[in-house]
């Protein structure tokens, strides 16, 4: 098995992303944004037939490719997507487009730089969700990271520079354990790094347990959960629109898929043992982080606490082992990647016009731009869960499991969808509503057709999972029951 | 057994014979640039490094010069390495010291005397052998670091360097005469069967080790001998602190080996406790001390402590629970590592040569400030570079780190798992001081004084490029040069 789909999917960003990073130049930024967008929709529609050809009734690996890499270590370049991972190759692709566009205009320093960066980014997150070798997966994981640096470094705000180091050294503190962790279960496994052969390796609980905790530390900080999560708030507010959009629609989600591909399978007897910890934090993370993010100042900031709150919700899922919370908790990642990145591009939208994030430099935008205000509130709506849009339907089903494992758990949970609307709400209030305060306001223009397109594209796509879910479940049955069976039986000898 | 068999040092012989016709040669060379003497020097460097190849490939394992020198795959490929090395040192050097009114043919037949040091020593099968090839690899490198002569912070470093590496010349060579007094022997594999006899004092024996470990320490620069590194880094004119960061570190290595492991693995429960403390301890001096630099060079020199210290973390690993299943492994893992830190080192100070100019050195860490813009091919390069020793993929770096982990961890004993740990977490606050090199390049404005390079030099862009590639490449496609690495161990161990 040589090169195929997948092979396609990651490389072909990358290579868009060299060629503008090796060619571009700065007298003609129009030529890197349209080779950018050029190769951000190649590199979509490259990765449609995965989805189209995808075989629901297996929970196999599909499209995989198999080929040696590093013989010394028996390293294999070993891809491939199951119905737990597919969506989110697509989901990075999409977004990918997305963050192109919205930085059409916007960006006008070092264009071609920009434009690279963010499509050899996509390139390795797709690698990351299409990994089946551990160490694959650890290249592409950390590889994401420079391009990331990078981006929140050159063209983020005032603090960039200590958002940038505090977004890298806290990631690479997590990675690096599991590194060690990665290398243990190579040793245990008698020379492997194919994550499959892991999956059946059986394991005493004391491995297990250093296992679950070395990849709990990469993948909570990645998520990122409470108490590790204070790098988010400062990347994200620091970071440039798309930086932030790419942030959490598509890196949170990096975490969250490490557990269910290896916490949860290679560590199952641990992960059940500990999962009242992982409860336990997610709670936290959706309560105490809900109410946090009620006294945000800073939009950004605001939106950012949001999605540590609503990644909360994901862990959750996960770790009640019921079908219903994992799928939902799946589901709940690919909708906060839409709802998420149009949260952080509206406050682009009144950023660029505004050049302010502050909450109280805003009052009374829907009197001078009435357009985006609706699209606005749609977003917000779907932020906190009402019926209908995408955000409402994974943190129901994940409520509804949790309520099946224990009731009180679920009603915890259940007030998050308050705090997410209080906080939502008011923000929304505060900066769209009441009169126009201020001259900045007034002089405001609506969308122009670059963003409405873009909103239009996402509104669609949030509606789409609110209404009719049953794609996105039904990719992913198959595999969420055979990993729930897995994780049922014990690997303890 | 006893024979010349002068095939063995052919690729020695021809070394010394055009480091002599160099020398000569340029007494009739008048252009400036030295551009006759550069290529004849290249010319021969680049038929030393095929020979050594072709040895490597022949794969044999040959002794020679009455059992005074071994021909084996790893002595060659670590000389073919260290070749290509001061090809590119070279290279990159002749620019910036034609600049800077230093260069004259000495610089090109001393540097080829240090590369037939290191040649000697990566293929030296007797103690005294080996300390030849030391003492003319240092000596040719005292000489070198004072080429400056006129310039005090040079001649301090000279001074120092001569001074400490004579100190740590004689601990080495203090401890192989006990060796010697031990075990009657100076040949390396029979002071290895005297060793495994058990019937040696060991008390003698230990204290040979001691000292052997801690001449050895000073050639790698690790802690707690490690003190001249930073002033010779900073004081030497760059050119030669490449010189001194790159070819040699794989001398020390192949001496490394062909002493504690060829000779004394017996003895190996005793200097790996040492290496333990001795790469713990270079870790965390050089890992902390290199966030306090503001000077890039010194900086660098620091980060070249912790880096050996990493290093040294594989040699640890040969020996465990009394066995040396795991020796090809450790051992291979650490050859990797040293092999890839000095392409590494390689491009970074050749880049700070390339970006110096007359009357500017470019050796602070703020006059990188803004390159991102000023010259982002450079800037670009130097990024893969300071991710590379940090150790993040796909550099190559990062695979090094990985063998090196691979190697403690597959013991499976508890102590070594938590120097994995040890190590990670410190490589971690090594990181930081990597960004901040791309921070400077990238985030920062450019400072008004440091406007573009003016020194253009086509020839070594293009290499500074190949250079960076090189790391980049192999750090997407490892498997061939770490199969190499493996290869020449497991020959050497064999024997």
């Amino acid at each position: 098995m040589g090169f195929g789909l997948l092979s396609i999917s990651i490389w072909l960003p990358i290579a868009f992303g060299a060629v503008l990073l090796a060619t571009g130049r700065d007298d003609n930024p129009n030529a890197s944004r349209w080779v950018a967008l050029v190769g951000a929709v190649l590199s979509f529609v490259v990765t449609i037939p995965l989805i189209t050809g995808f075989d629901n009734g297996s929970a196999a690996l599909q499209f995989s490719e198999n080929l040696l890499w590093i013989e010394r270590f028996n390293v294999r370049y070993h891809l491939g997507v199951d119905g737990i991972s597919v969506w989110f190759v697509l989901l990075t692709a999409f977004i990918n487009i997305i963050v192109v566009i919205a930085a059409w205009e916007v960006i006008t320093e070092r264009v071609a730089q920009y434009m690279g960066a963010f499509l050899i980014l996509s390139g390795l997150m797709v690698g990351v969700f299409c990994a089946a070798d551990g160490l694959l997966f650890y290249v592409f994981f950390e590889a994401t990271l420079i391009p990331m640096y990078i981006i929140i470094g050159i063209w983020g705000g005032p603090r960039r520079v200590y958002a940038a180091f505090k977004f890298f050294l806290y990631t690479l503190a997590g990675s690096l354990l599991m590194l060690l962790a990665l290398i243990f279960l190579y040793y245990k496994s008698g020379g492997s790094f194919d994550i499959a052969t892991w999956h059946k390796l059986p394991l005493p609980m004391p491995a297990q347990a250093l296992l679950f905790f070395a990849f709990f530390a990469a993948f909570s900080v990645k998520v990122p959960m409470w108490p590790v999560h204070t790098w988010l708030p400062d990347a994200h507010v620091e970071a440039p629109t798309g930086g932030s959009v790419v942030l959490a629609a598509i890196m949170l989600k990096l975490g969250a898929y490490g557990f269910l591909r290896f916490s949860m399978p290679i560590a199952p007897d641990a992960s059940r043992e500990y999962a009242w910890f992982i409860i336990a934090l997610s709670l936290i993370a959706v309560v105490y982080i809900g109410l946090v993010a009620l006294v945000q100042q800073d939009m950004k900031k605001l939106v950012a606490y949001s999605s540590i709150a609503h990644m909360g919700f994901v862990t959750l899922g996960f770790f009640i082992f019921n079908e219903l919370g994992v799928s939902g908790g799946l589901v709940q990642m690919i909708s906060h990647g839409f709802v998420s990145g149009a949260m952080f591009l509206s406050i682009g939208v009144l950023y660029d016009r505004v050049h302010s994030r502050e909450i109280s430099s805003y009052g009374g935008v829907v009197n001078t731009m009435p357009k985006f205000a609706a699209f606005a509130l749609f977003f917000t709506m779907a932020n906190c869960g009402l019926p209908g849009t995408g955000g409402f339907v994974g943190e129901w089903m994940v409520i509804l499991g949790t309520v099946s494992f224990n009731f009180w758990l679920a009603a915890i949970a259940a007030t998050a969808l308050i705090f997410g609307a209080a906080y939502s709400l008011w923000m929304y209030k505060r900066v769209y509503f009441g009169e126009v305060t201020n001259h900045h306001v007034r002089e405001l223009s609506d969308l122009n057709a670059r963003e409405f397109g873009i909103m239009a594209v996402l509104a669609i796509a949030t509606l789409w999972m609110g209404v009719y879910p049953k794609p996105f479940t039904d990719v992913m049955h198959v595999s969420v029951t055979e990993l729930l069976k897995h994780v049922a039986l014990t690997k303890l000898q | 057994m006893n024979a010349m068999n002068w095939l063995v040092v052919y690729p020695e012989a021809l070394l010394l014979l055009m480091a002599c016709a160099v020398a000569l040669v340029d007494l009739f060379v008048t252009d400036e640039k030295r551009r006759p003497t550069f290529w004849l020097a290249q010319l021969s460097l680049a038929a030393v490094a095929a020979m050594h190849l072709a040895y490597y490939d022949g794969g044999a394992t040959v002794y020679g010069m009455q059992r005074m020198m071994v021909s084996d795959p790893m002595g060659h490929l670590l000389a073919f390495f260290a070749t290509v090395a001061v090809m590119i040192t070279i290279a990159y050097a002749q620019p910036y010291i034609a600049s800077r009114d230093m260069l004259k043919g000495e610089f090109f037949s001393l540097s080829m005397f240090v590369l037939l040091g290191i040649c000697v020593m990566c293929s030296a099968n007797n103690f005294l052998v080996v300390y030849l090839g030391l003492e003319l690899m240092s000596l040719s490198l005292y000489a070198l670091v004072a080429m400056r002569r006129d310039h005090g912070v040079s001649t301090e470093a000279a001074m120092k360097y001569f001074v400490l590496g004579a100190l740590a010349s004689g601990f080495l060579l203090y401890g192989l005469s006990m060796m010697y007094g031990a075990t009657r022997s100076l040949e390396i594999n029979e002071v290895f069967n005297a060793i495994g006899t058990g019937r040696i004092n060991g008390t003698v024996l230990t204290f040979g080790v001691v000292f052997v470990v801690a001449g050895l320490a000073f050639k790698l620069g690790v802690v707690p001998f490690h003190m001249w590194v930073p002033d010779v880094y900073q004081g030497a004119p760059t050119a030669v602190t490449l010189l001194i960061g790159g070819a040699p570190k794989l001398a020390a290595f192949a001496i490394t080996v062909r002493l504690l492991v060829e000779g004394m693995l017996g003895l190996a429960v005793d200097w790996q406790q040492m290496m333990i403390v001795l790469a713990i301890a270079s870790l965390v001096i050089g890992n902390l001390a290199a966030i306090a630099q503001t000077n890039l060079k010194r900086m660098l020199a620091y980060s070249t402590i912790s880096q050996m210290g990493f290093m040294l973390l594989g040699m640890t690993a040969g020996v465990v629970s009394g066995n040396t299943l795991s020796a090809g492994n450790a051992y291979s893992s650490a050859m990797f590592y040293v092999v890839t830190y000095v392409i590494t080192t390689l491009g970074t100070f050749g880049l700070i040569m390339f970006l110096a100019r007359t009357g500017f050195e470019s050796e602070e860490i703020t006059d990188l400030a803004g390159l991102g813009k000023r010259a982002p091919w450079l800037a670009g390069i130097m990024t893969v570079f300071m991710f590379s020793l940090a150790g993040v993929p796909p550099m190559v770096g990062f695979y090094a780190k990985l063998a090196i982990l691979q190697a403690l961890i597959t013991t499976n004993l508890t102590g070594y798992i938590v120097l994995a740990v040890v190590a990670v977490m410190l490589s971690l606050v090594g990181a930081f001081y990597y960004l901040r090199i791309v921070k400077v390049m990238y985030f920062d404005e450019p400072l008004a004084g440091n406007a573009t390079h003016p020194v253009q030099s086509t020839g070594v862009s293009a290499l500074l490029a190949v250079n960076g590639a090189a790391v980049l490449v192999f750090g997407l496609m490892p498997g061939g040069l770490m199969a190499m690495c493996r290869d020449a161990i497991l020959r050497a161990l064999a024997t």
